[in-house]
């Protein structure tokens, strides 16, 4: 029995969220005694009216995207990967070792290989709270947090006495050669008279989290392995009996997680920063469980909800340089819209639920 | 029990006029879907009222509203003739109303005694309500034969203590009304009888008892009235002693039915399966199976006759690769590796084992899969499901599940539904139709018609038959004792991990294979012609009482 | 899309930069944020004062990301901000690759030399003051041992701690120097509780003087150095009134005046790099009501004395950072 329509499902609950959200941040901003429509007019002008805005959007956005479907991947086995953080940190320490021990010839190459080493590292530190948690049921919540904590100390200690450049005061390895720079959104679509995306971070990496959806829709639900990591997530019980292994699926799909948390470091270490830094994540582990749950753990899903919080993490900046809301609020504005559209689903879905319901009711009568 | 509700008093007063418990048109939709269209019934106090139906007819729905979890869109509810909402449980405890649920809902670490507070605690500290309850306690207990060590840890209890536990929980409450949810289907033979004898005495203390089952022969056994429901309606209401079982089961599904199977008898071939000596130990330590030897032959049907938990799913849980087991079990003459670390159900299919197994919610199926995603569930690794290397021929599969589906009069016939939306009959026939159709050399099967409507049973007999008519080994196992004899060509009992005693299924008759499901062996037993008992049943009826 | 492009930027220069045509100032703080009572609060308080001394107005945003380094001084510049300030040697590298886009533009940069002709590079010799406020240490010091308690480990702090050292053995050669560092990243910045586990065991060593050079670290240390009843002494800003009469004194950075300066320079604002030190007030110890009665008139003459060799070029304090080697332990 169908409680409500698949769209109803997939586009008004998240939809009626934003809207709650969107009205309580009006009220935060009434608070502090700011305009809330000059405010979300400056959101909109700052990340999608201007080709630059919208290079820092996509930029957010390509985070989102990789960090979303790890946790999405590893949802379907029902596994809930809090270390996509973690994994990414890991993921930006293959890239840089990928970019500055490799003498790329030229950034195509450079990028296959830096993908594979971000790939790579974060799936292998992924695999210990995988491994734990299919041979001795630690439960992975737990130690996915714990692993994010070791992955800072680990990349801190790296960055501070192994990568950093003598006389350097920034924990950070220096620039990646020349030839491993990501062309950006402005080198690809400028044209001699009209300069677009200046200074904006977005690159080419983006196309890379573009064939990551393509690449998470097939597996999950084209190919056998798919079948059985939802088999495994839905039922357990049912896995056993049509003999999936629950340790093989449970490491297998927090490998491909890990491996795609890892991969945003692509975008962050090699093709914004250029350089292997300690606060590279700035949290879009924690964002990509947002992001996976407003996007149903579907890629398209994922792909829409990376693009609304990569809006609002660039609408938030614009907000921080116009505005005098002071930063901590813009992050309870963003806060907001992550409880609502993930943390507080239900309370939007029951009401329509029972909307629906008599709306069909009414009908057969 | 002085000073009770007035409720109480009328019950004790010899007939009333009022009816303790009358519903009037009540009705419930859950979507599309009517779960309960105008229903109207008076229980008179101190009757035992039983409800019977077919799963999905709305009985439980119709005791949620009345127990407060459920409201109903329409209809009223008179509790000895007073209007009465029902908005929540607490309300329906405060009528009057006490449930004991399928499921027990007990704390397990709690003891007997806390359990039966909890919720009901008279203020912040728990002494002084604890030893009020002790007293009470003991008095509910000399009232109605209800005997259970007020200290003893729930967990530690069998299931027919636990249950008598819940029936406490509502007394203290001051229920006049209780409900009663297929209250026998966790029971033994014997424990059921205790049960019965204990709302005996209830209803001859005055109380209200509504009786929710699925077992003709238990209405017939103890209730005054019935009220037969079918497809969320009321069809009939009788009084028991006017009625007989077989009009009952016409009432229920609307038709006649044929209660026995027919079938050609059995030509058995060769060994297809021989176990020998299988033990199986489970995650906690406890020896579940003990020793076990049994053999099926081609072409005929093995039934496994016990009380659920004696270890027949853990015998069909070794068989179908879910569970590691010792000894030894050979599969058309060729051994079988028991000691896997894992599931090992794709190598028991590969090696011509089929499995229908007991719970087809939790097993056989995932619900949140389509119908034809289920459709190759354990199958999904087939070349014929692929369409390259790397990617599963969906379309394909759609089509075959589509095929599969009209074969076995699967409805709605939408390979596109999801598991879950259907009920259970046409799940189980999902389950079937994939087992079956692959023409596998074993079949296990576990309860086959466990919460199937009664045409859909019929439908699932015959193609077992038809299986074991084609020459294909059974092993069947089943908890329901009409279901094993008429389907089973040879039976097996089985009683705490071991096998009771084994025989032809001609010769068997129900009170031998009742004895040995509950561990004794003895005269009814001996009765049994080219039946062989084995040593560890008790000669004498052991009193099981607690 | 360029039409476009020039309308909206137009359209929001409008609405949003009150007095577009007059150049305002712009402060960028780093992610510790405006009120980190140290650094970043130093700087706000100098762009404050010249608000309220001019009636001018300026903009300022506290980063919330790495990324955001860049967004933010191009936006300023491009919405006509003149001089963009920054705090914070982690904007070299942005800095860098951002000036020369906007030659008009001139920035300011803080504890960061940024190599551009629109650049205006500030550095402090904290060398300096440090060796002046060891120097009070030494002397206010009777067991001979004093402590030193750095943040993070980088050629800063190191710089911080040379000069220190040899403050404290221009007094006595013979003192001790016990010196820790709070930790290797970032987070060393801000862990009052082991600043205080620190201060404890220097403490235990025979330490009865502390310097904290710590940022928010710090304040763990004076507490605990004020609770266990010996001196500490305080850095970048004044902080002798957080524990009146147990702060011996503080080393000013004046990061206020250098934001100040800055902006009362506006768009004419000198490039190059700018050395702030003993000599042009930049750098200074802290003298006030809360630490009078801990220093002696001879104390003071000592120091002062130091203080004028220093501004006239007679004395020189090594500076770890020239070299990365430190002549004395």
């Amino acid at each position: 029995m169908e409680k409500m329509p698949g769209w109803a499902d997939a586009v008004l609950v998240p939809l009626i969220s934003l809207l709650l959200a969107a009205i309580l941040s009006a009220g935060v901003i009434l608070a502090i005694g700011e305009n809330p429509v000059t405010a979300f007019k400056l959101m909109v002008d700052g990340a999608l009216m201007r080709s630059a805005g919208w290079g820092y959007t996509l930029y957010y956005t390509t985070n989102f995207i990789f960090t979303g479907l790890a946790v999405a991947v590893a949802f379907h086995a029902r596994l809930f990967n809090i270390g996509g953080e973690g994994q990414a940190m890991l993921g930006g320490l293959g890239v840089a070792l990928a970019c500055l021990y490799i003498p790329w010839p030229h950034w195509s190459l450079a990028l296959i290989g830096a993908s594979l080493g971000g790939a790579v590292f974060g799936a292998l530190w992924a695999l210990v709270p995988a491994w734990l948690q299919a041979k001795r049921g630690s439960h992975i919540v737990i130690t996915t947090i714990m692993f994010n904590y070791i992955a800072y100390s680990v990349l801190g200690y790296l960055l501070v006495n192994v990568l950093r450049p003598v006389g350097s005061m920034d924990p950070a390895t220096p620039k990646f050669p020349e030839t491993t720079h990501l062309p950006s959104f402005r080198d690809m679509f400028s044209t001699a008279d009209t300069i677009l995306f200046r200074g904006a971070p977005a690159n080419v990496s983006f196309f890379l989290a573009l064939i990551a959806c393509v690449f998470v829709w097939l597996l999950i639900w084209r190919t056998r392995l798919g079948y059985e990591i939802r088999a495994f997530g839905h039922s357990e019980t049912g896995a056993n009996y049509a003999g999936i292994s629950g340790v093989k699926i449970t490491v297998i799909a927090m490998l491909i997680s890990g491996a795609l948390a890892g991969l945003m470091a692509v975008n962050t270490t090699q093709g914004e920063a250029e350089r292997l830094i300690l606060n590279s994540t700035e949290g879009a582990g924690f964002i990509g469980i947002a992001v996976a749950l407003m996007g149903r753990n579907h890629p398209l899903g994922v792909f829409i909800a990376a693009l609304l919080f990569g809006f609002l993490y660039q609408g938030g900046a614009e907000l921080a340089l116009w505005t005098t809301i002071p930063r901590e609020l813009i992050v309870v504005i963003q806060a907001l819209v992550i409880l609502f559209t993930g943390a507080l689903d239900n309370m939007v879905r029951m009401p329509l639920e029972k909307l629906f319901l008599a709306l069909r009711r009414k009908e057969a009568s | 029990m002085e000073g009770q509700t007035e409720t109480g008093r009328q019950a004790t007063a010899a007939p009333s006029p009022e009816p303790a418990i009358e519903l009037r048109g009540i009705s419930k939709a859950f979507g599309p879907v009517q779960a309960n269209k105008n229903i109207s019934i008076r229980v008179m106090p101190g009757t035992i009222h039983g409800i019977i139906g077919e799963n999905g007819a709305g009985k439980s729905t119709l005791m949620s509203i009345l127990y407060g979890f459920y409201k109903a869109d329409a209809g009223e509810i008179f509790i000895s003739g007073r209007k009465t909402e029902i908005p929540d449980s607490l309300a329906a405890i405060r009528a009057g109303i006490g449930m004991v649920f399928q499921h027990f809902k007990l704390v397990q670490n709690f003891t007997v005694l806390e359990n039966i507070i909890l919720g009901a605690e008279d203020g912040a500290l728990l002494k002084p309500s604890i030893s009020k309850a002790r007293k009470e306690l003991r008095a509910l207990a000399n009232e109605y034969g209800l005997n259970v060590d007020p200290d003893a840890v729930v967990e530690e209890l069998g299931v027919g203590m636990q249950q008598r536990v819940e029936i406490l929980k509502a007394l203290y409450r001051q229920a006049q009304i209780l409900i009663l949810d297929e209250p026998t289907g966790v029971l033994t033979p014997a424990e059921a009888d205790q049960l019965f004898r204990i709302l005996d005495r209830l209803r001859a203390e005055g109380k209200t008892i509504i009786l929710i089952t699925h077992k003709l022969r238990e209405i017939m056994e103890i209730t005054d009235t019935v009220s037969v429901m079918r497809r969320g309606e009321m069809t009939a209401t009788v009084k028991t002693a006017e009625t007989d079982p077989e009009h009952l089961a016409e009432l229920m599904v609307g038709r006649k039915v044929l209660l026995q199977v027919e079938k050609a008898p059995a030509r058995p071939g060769a060994q297809v399966l021989e176990i020998e000596g299988l033990s199986v130990t489970d995650d906690e330590g406890v020896e579940r199976l003990k020793d076990i030897s049994l053999s099926v032959r081609a072409g005929e049907v093995l039934g496994i006759a016990g009380v659920a938990g004696n270890g027949q799913s853990e015998l069909l849980e070794v068989l179908g690769g879910m569970r590691a087991g010792r000894g030894k079990v050979r599969m058309n003459g060729q051994e079988i590796d028991l000691a896997i670390k894992y599931s090992d159900g794709k190598g028991r299919r590969a090696r011509g084992i089929g499995h229908v197994p007991e719970d087809r919610q939790r097993e056989g199926l995932i619900m949140d899969f389509t119908a034809w995603e289920n459709m190759v569930f354990g199958y999904h690794d087939d070349a014929e499901y692929q369409s390259n290397r790397f990617l599963m021929d969906n379309a394909g599969i759609a089509r075959i599940a589509q095929d599969k589906m009209d074969r076995f009069d699967v409805r709605p016939p939408n390979p596109r539904l999801l598991a879950k939306n259907f009920s259970g009959g046409n799940q189980q026939k999902i389950v079937v139709a994939r087992e079956i159709e692959r023409g596998p050399d074993l079949l296990l099967v576990g309860q086959p018609t466990r919460g199937v409507d009664i045409g859909a049973i019929e439908f699932i007999h015959k193609q077992i038959i038809g299986l074991r008519d084609a020459g294909k080994a059974v092993l069947l196992v089943s908890v329901e004792l009409d279901e094993i004899m008429s389907l089973s060509d040879r039976i097996a009992v089985m009683f705490d991990g071991q096998i009771m005693g084994e025989g032809p299924a001609d010769s068997a008759n129900q009170i031998g294979l009742g004895c040995l499901m509950a561990g004794m062996g003895g005269a009814d037993t001996q009765a049994m012609d080219g039946w062989r008992i084995s040593e560890a049943a008790a000669p004498e009826t052991p009193a099981q009482e607690g | 899309m360029t039409l476009m492009q020039k309308f909206l930027g137009a359209a929001a220069a409008l609405a949003l930069s009150a007095g577009a045509a007059v150049a305002e100032p712009a402060l960028i703080f780093d992610l510790g944020g405006k009120f980190d009572k140290s650094f970043n609060e130093a700087a706000f308080q100098g762009a404050k004062r010249w608000a309220d001394e001019t009636g001018g107005s300026f903009r300022e945003i506290e980063l919330q990301s790495e990324a955001q380094r860049e967004q933010a001084l191009r936006r300023f510049a491009e919405a006509g901000s003149n001089p963009i300030i920054m705090t914070g040697f982690a904007f070299g590298n942005v800095l860098g690759e951002v000036a020369p886009d906007y030659p008009d533009t001139k920035f300011a940069i803080i504890d960061m030399v940024v190599d551009q002709p629109n650049v205006r590079s500030v550095v402090f010799n904290e060398n300096e003051g440090s060796y002046l406020v060891g120097m009070l240490a030494a002397m206010a010091s009777k067991t001979g041992t004093v402590g030193f308690i750095g943040g993070m480990d980088i050629p800063l702090i190191r710089k911080f701690a040379c000069g220190y050292v040899e403050g404290v053995k221009a007094v006595n050669p013979d003192a001790t120097v016990i010196q820790n560092m709070t930790g290797t990243t970032p987070a060393a910045w801000n862990d009052p509780v082991k600043g205080s586990e620190l201060t404890k065991a220097q403490i235990s060593q025979g330490a009865d003087v502390v310097y904290a050079a710590a940022g928010g670290t710090g304040v763990g240390v004076l507490q605990t150095a004020a609770d266990e009843g010996i001196l500490s002494v305080g850095v970048d800003s004044n902080q002798n009134y957080m524990h009146p009469g147990k702060v011996l004194t503080s080393m000013m950075k004046r990061v206020d005046n250098a934001v100040y300066d800055a902006m009362k320079a506006g768009t004419d604002i000198e490039t190059g790099i700018n050395v702030m030190g003993v000599g042009n007030g930049g750098i200074d110890y802290a003298i006030d009501e809360h630490n009078e009665s801990l220093i002696t008139p001879e104390m003071k003459a000592k120091v002062d004395e130091a203080k004028a060799k220093i501004a006239s070029g007679e004395l020189t304090v090594h500076d770890y950072m020239s070299d990365n080697t430190c002549p004395v332990e």
